[in-house]
C-alpha cells in the first residue's frame, strides 16, 4: 500500500473486489462512478468530433473532410454530448452519488432499477456508437424531418433506437430521484432544510419524467415515417413537418434546463461552503429552481422563429422566453449577494463556480439576443447561436460538472486532488473556452452560418482563434482526467469533511460506508449554517 | 416483527414508507406514459383539425361492434383487477389468484380481437405502409388516420401484453401466498398500471371509433 493509504474503515470501495461485485451493484454510489467511468469515455468521443470539425474550420476550403464527413461530424458532435453526456452527467453521476446522502438515507429507492437505468445507458450507448462507427448519421442532432425521414442516407434509425433506449435511463433515475427525496428523507429534514442540490435535482427530475417521453413517440413516429415511407411529418407523403419540429423541441428545450438545472444546483452549494455564508434568498433560490423547470416547458417556439409558425405564436413564446430569464437572474444575483461579505476561500471548486457564474450570465444574456424576435431572425442558424448554447452547455453545465467532481472528489474517493494543479486546469479551461468561443458571437452577428465545412476566407482570422482556444480547451480537459487518476493512489488523505460544509454527506467517513451513516443523522437546522458554526468556533 | 422486516428492504425503515414509495413511484412512471401517448394524441388532434372530413370517412371502415365488445372487455378487466387487490389486501389466496388470472384472460381477450381488427385491415387494405388502397376521396387524410390508429393503437396492445406479462409473474407469486394484509403492494401497484391502460383505451376508443357517431 502507498504511505498514503486511508483505507482503515469499511467503506463502499473496499466492500468487493473484481468486476462482478461492481457490474451487480445495486449501491448508489458504485452506481455513480460506473455512470462516471461512462459518460467520460463518451465525452472524450464527442470531443474527438468536435476537434475534428475545429481543424477543419482552421482554413476557409474544405481540406480535411468533405461536406459529408463533416455533416457527419457535427451531428454525432451533437448526438453523443447531448444525450450521452449533459443529459446523463450531473444527475447520473454527481446526483446517483449525492441524493441518498443528502436527504440522510441508506440508498436510492429502487437501487435495482437504478442498476438498470445504467445497463440501459450502456446499451442506448453502444447502440449508437455501433451507428456512428458503422457509417454515422448526417441529420444534425436535431432530426430535422423530412431530411431524418426520407432524404438522409445514414443510419438514422440506429442512431434513433440508442436515443429512444436511452430515454429509459433518464426516465428511471429521474423516477428513482423524486421517490427518494419525496419518502426518504431523514428524520427532521423538511423540504425547506433541503441543501440546494437536491432542489435542483428534483425540479431536473421533474423534467426528465415529463418531456423525456414525448421525445421517445417523436422519435418512434419518425422511425415510422422512415421505415414504412408514410406521411406524418413529410410534406410530400401529406404530413406535417412543424408538428415534428413542435414535438422535438417540446422535449429539447427543456432539456436544456435538463443540463444547466443541476449545475446551478452544485454551484449553489460551492458557492455558500467557499464564502462561508448562508446562501442568500434560500426559499426563492428553491422556487427559482421550479419556475425555470415549469416555465422552460412554454418556451420551446422560440427555435421555430423562422420555420413557419404563426406569427402570434412566436410572439408568445419570445415573451414566455423572456420570462423564463427572470429566475435565471435571480439565482445570479443571489450568488453575487452570498458571495457579498463572505469569507472566500479560494480552493479549485469555487473557481469552478465563479466560472460557471460569469459564463452562464454571458451565455443567458445572449439568449435574450436569440428570443427577441427581430434579432432572431438575424443570426438564427449562425454561429451566434452555436457560441450562446456553448456558453450554457460547456461554459455552465460542464464547469458545473467539474466544479463538483472536485468539491466531491474527496467524499467520493477519500483522497485529495493536487490543489495547484486543479486551479491551473480551471484557468486553462477558462482561457481556452472563451478564445474557442468568443469569436464565434462575433463570426455569427457578422453572418457565418452553421453546420458548413467552408466559408468566406474574411472569416477566416475569428476561425483561428477558435480553433486555437479549443486545442487550449482540449488540453484543459485532459489535465484533470490525469491527475485525478493519480490522486486515487497518491492524494493526501481527505478526512470525513476537508471542506468544514455543513452538509449531511459530510457528516460520515470519505469514502463512505456502504450504508452511508453508521446512524441515520437527525436534522434539526436549516442548510448553510455557517455563520453560526463560525460563531461557535469564536 | 421479524417476518415484517425481511419484507422491507434495506433501504427503508418501515414497510409504510415502502409501500408509499412504490405507489409514488408508479404514480410518476404513469405521468411519463401520458406525455407518451400525449405526443401521439397531440398529432391525431392536429390532423384531427386539418383533415377531419377524412378521419370521419376513414373512422366507418372501423369495426364499431368489435370495438365495443372490447371497452367491454377492458372495463370488465379492470373490475377483476380492483378485485384481486382487494383479496392480496385482506389476504385471500384463491381468491386473489382467480380474480388475477381473470383479469389476464380478459386482457388476452382484448388482444385477441384487437388481432382480428387488424386482420380485417390487412384484408381491406387498409394498412399504410404495407398495402394501403382507399378507395373514397381523401386518401391521403385517411392513411394518416390509419396511421394514428396502428401507432396509438399498436403502443396500446404493447402496453396490454406487458401488462399480462406482470400479472403472471404476481399470479404465481400469489399463488404461493406472498401477499398478505401485511404485504400486497406489488399488487396494488400493478393494479395502477392496469387502470391507467385501461383509461387508455377509454379515450382511444371515441377517437377512432365513434367519429361517425358525432357527425
Amino acid at each position: 500500500m502507498s504511505p498514503h493509504s486511508i483505507t482503515t474503515h469499511d467503506h463502499y470501495l473496499n466492500a468487493g473486489y473484481g468486476p462482478r461485485s461492481w457490474l451487480l451493484t445495486t449501491d448508489h454510489k458504485r452506481i455513480a462512478i460506473l455512470y462516471m467511468l461512462s459518460i467520460t469515455f463518451f465525452f472524450f468521443v464527442g470531443g474527438f468530433f468536435a476537434f475534428l470539425m475545429r481543424l477543419e474550420l482552421l482554413t476557409p476550403n474544405g481540406d480535411l473532410v468533405s461536406a459529408e464527413t463533416y455533416n457527419k461530424l457535427f451531428s454525432m458532435h451533437g448526438i453523443t454530448m447531448v444525450w450521452f453526456f449533459l443529459i446523463p452527467s450531473i444527475p447520473s453521476v454527481l446526483g446517483n452519488f449525492l441524493v441518498p446522502m443528502m436527504v440522510g438515507a441508506r440508498d436510492v429507492a429502487f437501487p435495482r432499477l437504478n442498476l438498470l437505468s445504467w445497463y440501459i445507458y450502456v446499451v442506448g450507448g453502444l447502440f449508437t456508437l455501433g451507428a456512428m462507427i458503422f457509417g454515422g448519421v448526417d441529420t444534425g442532432w436535431t432530426f430535422y424531418t423530412p431530411f431524418s425521414s426520407t432524404y438522409a442516407h445514414s443510419n438514422v434509425i440506429p442512431v434513433v433506437i440508442g436515443i429512444f433506449i436511452l430515454g429509459f435511463s433518464s426516465i428511471l433515475t429521474a423516477l428513482n430521484f423524486i421517490v427518494t427525496i419525496h419518502t426518504m428523507r431523514a428524520p427532521g429534514l423538511t423540504w425547506f432544510r433541503l441543501p440546494l442540490f437536491i432542489w435542483a435535482m428534483y425540479a431536473t427530475s421533474i423534467i426528465l419524467v415529463l418531456a423525456t417521453p414525448v421525445l421517445a413517440i417523436t422519435l418512434a413516429m419518425l422511425g415510422v415515417e422512415r421505415i414504412f415511407g408514410v406521411g406524418i411529418f413529410d410534406p410530400a407523403l401529406g404530413g406535417d413537418p412543424l408538428l415534428f419540429q413542435h414535438l422535438f423541441w417540446f422535449y429539447s428545450h427543456p432539456a436544456v434546463y435538463i443540463m444547466i438545472l443541476p449545475a446551478m444546483g452544485v454551484v449553489s452549494e460551492l458557492i455558500t461552503c467557499f464564502a462561508r455564508k448562508k446562501v442568500f434568498g434560500y426559499r426563492f433560490m428553491a422556487y427559482s429552481l421550479l419556475a425555470i423547470a415549469s416555465v422552460g416547458f412554454l418556451v420551446w417556439g422560440h427555435h421555430m422563429f423562422v420555420s413557419g409558425q404563426s406569427a402570434y405564436a412566436g410572439m408568445v413564446f419570445s415573451a414566455l422566453s423572456f420570462i423564463v430569464a427572470v429566475p435565471s437572474a435571480v439565482k445570479v444575483f443571489n450568488w453575487a449577494a452570498t458571495l457579498y461579505k463572505g469569507t472566500i476561500a479560494y480552493h479549485t471548486p469555487v473557481l469552478y463556480g465563479f466560472g460557471f457564474i460569469g459564463l452562464f450570465t454571458i451565455g443567458g444574456l445572449t439568449g435574450l439576443f436569440l428570443a427577441t424576435l427581430a434579432l432572431d431572425v438575424h443570426v438564427h442558424d449562425t454561429y451566434f447561436v452555436i457560441a450562446h448554447f456553448h456558453y450554457i452547455m460547456v461554459g455552465g453545465a460542464v464547469m458545473g460538472y467539474l466544479g463538483g467532481i472536485h468539491y466531491w472528489w474527496p467524499k467520493m474517493t477519500g483522497r485529495m486532488y493536487p490543489e495547484g494543479w486543479a486551479k491551473f486546469a480551471a484557468l486553462v479551461l477558462f482561457v481556452g473556452f472563451n478564445l474557442t468561443f468568443f469569436p464565434q458571437f462575433i463570426l455569427g452577428y457578422l453572418g457565418m452560418p452553421r453546420r458548413y465545412h467552408v466559408y468566406p476566407p474574411e472569416f477566416q482570422v475569428l476561425n483561428v482563434l477558435s480553433t486555437a482556444g479549443a486545442t487550449i480547451l482540449g488540453i484543459g480537459y485532459l489535465i484533470p482526467f490525469i491527475y485525478l487518476i493519480w490522486s486515487l493512489r497518491h492524494g493526501k488523505n481527505a478526512g470525513p469533511n476537508p471542506w468544514r460544509s455543513t452538509g449531511l454527506e459530510w457528516r460520515t467517513p470519505s469514502p463512505p460506508p456502504v450504508h452511508n451513516f453508521d446512524e441515520i443523522p437527525v436534522v434539526t437546522t436549516e442548510p448553510y449554517t455557517y455563520v453560526a458554526e463560525e460563531e461557535q468556533r469564536e | 416483527m421479524s417476518e415484517n422486516r425481511a419484507l422491507v428492504a434495506h433501504q427503508f425503515d418501515t414497510a409504510a414508507q415502502q409501500r408509499g414509495a412504490a405507489t409514488l413511484g408508479m404514480w410518476i412512471f404513469l405521468a411519463t406514459e401520458v406525455l407518451f401517448f400525449g405526443g401521439m394524441l397531440m398529432a391525431y388532434t392536429v390532423y384531427r383539425v386539418t383533415e377531419g372530413e377524412a378521419f370521419a370517412h376513414a373512422s366507418r371502415a372501423q369495426n364499431i361492434l368489435l370495438g365495443g365488445i372490447n371497452t367491454a372487455v377492458l372495463l370488465t378487466s379492470s373490475l377483476t383487477m380492483a378485485l384481486a387487490v382487494h383479496a392480496a389486501q385482506g389476504g385471500r389466496r384463491t381468491r386473489s389468484v382467480m380474480m388475477l388470472a381473470s383479469t389476464m384472460a380478459l386482457g388476452a381477450l382484448f388482444l385477441g380481437v384487437k388481432g382480428v381488427e387488424y386482420a380485417e385491415k390487412f384484408a381491406e387494405h387498409l394498412v399504410p405502409g404495407v398495402d394501403f388502397h382507399w378507395a373514397g376521396p381523401d386518401a391521403g387524410g385517411a392513411q394518416i388516420y390509419f396511421i394514428l390508429y396502428f401507432l396509438l393503437t399498436g403502443f396500446h396492445a404493447l402496453h396490454l401484453a406487458i401488462g399480462i406479462g406482470v400479472i403472471a409473474v404476481l399470479t404465481a407469486r400469489a399463488a404461493r401466498g406472498r401477499y398478505s394484509a401485511a404485504y400486497s403492494t406489488p399488487v396494488e401497484v400493478a393494479g395502477l398500471y392496469w387502470h391507467f391502460v385501461d383509461i387508455v383505451w377509454i379515450f382511444l376508443y371515441p377517437l377512432i371509433y365513434l367519429i361517425r357517431v358525432y357527425r
